[in-house]
């Protein structure tokens, strides 16, 4: 029986990743928006180094954030229109198994090349050498967290139509303490304070949303697609 | 059907009709006790209790502000356990105490910010600082915001009541993380300029009103949220025989409520 629920997380993985390799471009945008941004903070804020520094770890995460948010939004979006989420639920393993695939092939195609190409964007804004590390684990982590919650608030919005502003609305606000530990973490590790602390934190957030935000999402899923 | 405890009244507590009868005919008292209990706590504490030593009368405030936040808080869990009764038990009428209680909660957190910002202004020198509970009642303002919006968003009701519950849920659990991060980064940040000036007790002649206000606030509340779901019970079984009888009788006879 564990088999058949190890077969649906691998498989709905495996399916995910082909699909998302199929559509590359599709994958690349959160990447290219994670960029984007960076470029109007100077624009807006100032090119001048000094005053970018201060300000990169915070930038840094809400941008992460934003673009997570933006490739939350479709993730049972096309499962749902064309009825593969009805066979998802239908299937006999336990819903939140293929769930927990889907979300991981999630972060693995957004969460981290977010976290990877980060560092460019850190030379971009100037963030001090000491913070890339803690940068780049924080963000591992706390996408991983930000791919889970913000999965039940796509799983809440799968049937609407214009689901993406209310998915946002949902979700930011469960969202807050991720962003508070993900730059505390950078912040600490620039002050040279052992930022292993907020790290650990964030680290215990995604442990709890690993083991309770698939049980949530699969019961929105029931929900939205029994109507 | 006799399996040993009797769930009988557990069942009638499901029916909107036994719901809209009884809180009928306690409607009257429960008016009586807010309406009594609001004159004694704010007469009370806007006229006879104390001046504050350092605050002067600005302090007064407190008497809206405290009992306002409490049950801001308070109301988003009675919210959340009307959804998961709802969810639990299938029952309709806790789907329709828990879309009444959406609103109440929104407008009650959005009263504490504004009665926050209105006292911060003479005792801090500003409307609005980025401190921990400030904060923790902006992101409460916005779970409120996020539970009505999806209960408004699905064309069928029950998906949205359903949708809506689970959200509030969801919060449930995460109100406390929450509370406890927002907690922790106002620590981290806290600027040096801005203290509490009220001592940490108050004096039993400030505090008595106060807790008048609270009981008032409670009993305002709990009025406001039955008055709210009678309305929502009406709306939503206007097509029963017995809502139908009530609207003839409430036509003919001007003896009825």
């Amino acid at each position: 029986m564990s088999n058949a629920h190890n077969a649906g997380f691998t498989g709905y993985l495996q399916r995910d990743l082909l699909l998302a390799y199929r559509r590359r471009g599709e994958a690349a945008s959160p990447l290219i928006f994670f960029l984007l941004v960076a470029t109007l903070v100077p624009l807006g804020v100032s090119p001048e180094a000094g005053r970018l520094e201060p300000l990169a770890p915070g930038i840094i995460w809400v941008m992460a954030l934003l673009a997570t948010l933006l490739s939350t939004e479709g993730l049972f979006a096309s499962d749902y229109q064309d009825g593969s989420l009805e066979q998802m639920i239908i299937a006999p393993q336990l819903l939140a198994m293929p769930v927990l695939g889907k979300v991981t092939a999630h972060w693995l195609v957004t969460g981290l090349p977010l976290t990877l190409v980060s560092p460019i964007i850190g030379i971009m804004l100037s963030l001090p050498s000491d913070g890339f590390i803690p940068m780049m684990a924080s963000l591992a982590l706390g996408t991983g967290c930000l791919s889970l919650v913000g999965a039940v608030g796509a799983a809440l919005t799968v049937s609407l139509r214009k689901g993406g502003l209310l998915l946002s609305l949902l979700v930011v606000p469960l969202y807050m303490p991720v962003i508070i530990f993900g730059s505390a973490t950078v912040q600490a590790g620039i002050d040279g304070l052992n930022w292993f602390a907020p790290l650990a934190i964030l680290g215990a957030m995604l442990a709890t949303a690993v083991a309770l935000c698939p049980l949530a999402i699969a019961g929105a899923l029931r929900l939205v697609s029994s109507n | 059907m006799g399996s040993g405890r009797d769930w009988t009244w557990f069942h009638r507590l499901g029916s909107p009709r036994w719901f809209y009868e009884t809180t009928g005919r306690w409607l009257p008292l429960l008016w009586a006790v807010t309406l009594a209990l609001l004159v004694v706590g704010l007469v009370w504490g806007l006229l006879y209790a104390p001046q504050d030593a350092k605050q002067g009368n600005s302090f007064r405030i407190i008497y809206l502000h405290v009992p306002v936040s409490f049950l801001a808080l308070a109301g988003y869990y009675i919210m959340a356990i009307a959804g998961a009764v709802g969810l639990i038990w299938k029952m309709k009428l806790s789907y329709m105490v828990m879309k009444s209680a959406a609103p109440l909660g929104a407008a009650l957190t959005f009263l504490a910010l504004f009665t926050g910002a209105v006292w911060g202004k003479p005792t801090w020198g500003t409307y609005w600082v980025w401190d921990a509970r400030i904060t923790s009642m902006l992101i409460l303002l916005f779970l409120y915001l996020g539970v009505l919006a999806l209960q408004y968003a699905f064309h069928s009701q029950d998906t949205g009541n359903k949708a809506s519950a689970m959200l509030a849920l969801v919060g449930t659990v995460n109100i406390p993380i929450i509370y406890k991060s927002v907690d922790w980064w106002y620590t981290l940040h806290q600027p040096a300029t801005i203290k509490l000036t009220s001592a940490p007790s108050m004096h039993p002649d400030m505090f008595k009103p106060l807790l008048v206000m609270i009981l008032a606030m409670y009993c305002f509340y709990a009025l406001v949220l039955i008055l709210n779901t009678r309305v929502e019970i009406l709306q939503r079984e206007r097509k029963t025989g017995w809502v139908r009888d009530l609207a003839r009788q409430a036509d003919t006879g001007p003896d009825n409520q």
